[in-house]
């Protein structure tokens, strides 16, 4: 069977940092903070008061969203889903489809880890107070897991695969991974593949309750998510979505389109719970597992990547992390590769942290940097001991390279890693 | 209440479930709601909550099942108001 070469012709963001994929590489380039003090987590005594969530303002909201769709929206994650994945369809230069017929060349999977919480939340409070009746018809379509992919089809007129994936903290590079070999398969020309998280205390008390987030920086926001450094202490929880337009090659050189990368390999995992992996903490061999098959996938030696964009969500486990990618790629502390973690700038945006660090992966090989570890001047020793020092830059290097590994972990020792290529035309 | 009010009433209330502006502008007894204004039947329970609270007034399952029509969304509100009144 002739397999479908995969290309990433869209971007489209919706970051702590950043609502545009422009502001958002201006912000990554610069190393400027989504962290924010929140003074709805301090009202309701959080242990962390800080997180980091996109900014966007009603103006913003109602180029997306139709004024009835606006009137009960209670959906943040629906919304940065929705923004990130139509502009990434538009900066792909895709029109949505004919109004009479669906574009059946084209579909999404765009996942979450839940939707809707806080209309959620308002619906229940509704039916305890005995008034059912005053749900109205906007719960469920906002509250469904698939809400997201059905507003996003919806308005562009897909007609192939439409679905929502759901796997923690690895759902957005996931998602990108199956879209990637939909289209690989021949089952499709195009896939918009992303992932969204809904913001505010009822996505976040529970991580908050396991004491995953860092309580030690209330008093300083930026300097709180610390991957890597010596003074983590936890995560800061995050929101926002990260959304990609995956295409054959073929149909992206037909339309003559921008290709920012090509997606050359990747694989999905889990640990299953077994050896030292258990819900909340990862099998390593499992990691290592993942990423050499996702290597071999893509048919390149391990001594071939040269940047890696971790999961490092700046925990205990950060070491753990670097000393599995050794592991799995079998090189020495000198020669491991460049290493960086977004999530010193936006926190740990759950469901939808795979698909805004692929994102920005997807950015630094397009225009060849690699973004600095804010917050990560006091290096780990752990880590230090298993990698040099300048593997883990702190500050922006601009530099052309070709091969870029990203993965993401998440709860109920699952794993995804992928592999990107910077694309030369011819 | 005076019909001419309760149109205007409706009017309002109905604008943003419908891209018929025209129809809307001139609707009449028989204008039904989704032939004629095109609005989406899932969105027919929403407009019947937002006329329970402009009117005050609440509205029966059964009762909810006729108002596909000008018309018959009149007669329903006026038997309310008068019923509620009344209690």
């Amino acid at each position: 069977m002739i397999e479908n070469r995969v290309v990433i012709t869209g971007l489209g963001v919706c970051a702590p940092n950043g609502t545009t994929v422009s502001d958002f590489t201006h912000a990554i380039k610069h190393g400027i903070s989504g962290v924010r003090h929140q003074p709805e987590l301090e009202r309701l005594g959080f242990s962390c008061k800080i997180a980091a969530a996109p900014e966007i303002d009603e103006n913003r909201v109602q180029q997306y969203f139709t004024p009835l769709e606006m009137k009960s929206l209670d959906s943040p994650g629906i919304v940065y889903g929705v923004i990130a994945g139509l502009d990434a369809w538009k900066d792909a230069g895709l029109e949505p489809a004919d109004r009479n017929e669906p574009d059946w060349e084209s579909g999404t999977i765009f996942g979450t880890g839940t939707s809707g919480i806080d209309k959620f939340r308002w619906a229940i409070n509704r039916i305890d107070e005995l008034q059912i009746r005053k749900l109205g018809s906007t719960v469920v379509a906002q509250t469904m897991a698939s809400g997201v992919s059905a507003f996003i089809s919806g308005k562009l007129g897909m007609g192939n695969w439409v679905t929502t994936n759901s796997s923690a903290c690895a759902t957005g590079t996931e998602s990108i991974l199956m879209a990637f070999e939909h289209i690989k398969s021949g089952k499709a020309k195009r896939m918009l593949a992303g992932s969204t998280s809904d913001s505010g205390p009822y996505i976040w008390g529970g991580f908050d309750a396991m004491k995953v987030c860092t309580f030690k920086h209330n008093g300083q926001p930026e300097k709180g998510s610390r991957p890597m450094s010596a003074t983590a202490s936890g995560f800061v929880p995050g929101s926002g979505a990260g959304a990609m337009v995956l295409e054959s090659l073929e149909s992206a050189i037909a339309r003559g389109a921008k290709i920012y990368a090509e997606i050359i390999g990747g694989h999905t995992n889990s640990g299953g719970q077994r050896g030292s992996g258990t819900m909340t903490a990862p099998n390593p061999q499992a990691v290592q597992r993942c990423i050499v098959k996702a290597v071999e996938s893509a048919g390149i030696g391990p001594d071939e990547i040269e940047v890696i964009n971790g999961h490092l969500t700046a925990t205990a486990k950060d070491a753990l992390e670097i000393e599995n990618w050794k592991g799995a790629l079998g090189c020495s502390a000198d020669h491991f590769p460049y290493i960086n973690s977004l999530k010193g700038m936006v926190g740990h945006c759950i469901s939808a942290a795979g698909s805004i660090e692929c994102v920005a992966s997807v950015l630094q090989l397009h225009e060849g940097f690699i973004f600095g570890n804010v917050n990560c001047e006091d290096l780990n020793p752990e880590i230090n001991a298993l990698i040099a020092k300048n593997r883990v830059p702190v500050k922006l290097i601009n530099k052309r390279f070709n091969v870029l590994a990203k993965a993401s972990f998440g709860f109920g020792d699952v794993n995804a890693c992928i592999i990107l290529k910077r694309f030369e035309n011819g | 209440m005076d019909k001419v009010e309760i149109i205007g009433a409706l009017k309002e209330i109905i604008s943003p479930y419908t891209e018929e502006h025209a129809v809307l502008e001139n609707i009449n007894d028989n204008t039904d709601f989704i032939a004629d204004l095109k609005i989406n039947s899932a969105n027919l329970v929403d407009i019947v909550l937002d006329i329970e609270e402009k009117f005050g007034i609440t509205i029966d399952n059964d009762a909810m099942g006729k108002m596909l029509t000008v018309s018959a969304t009149i007669e329903i509100i006026n038997e309310r108001l008068a019923g509620d009144v009344g209690q």
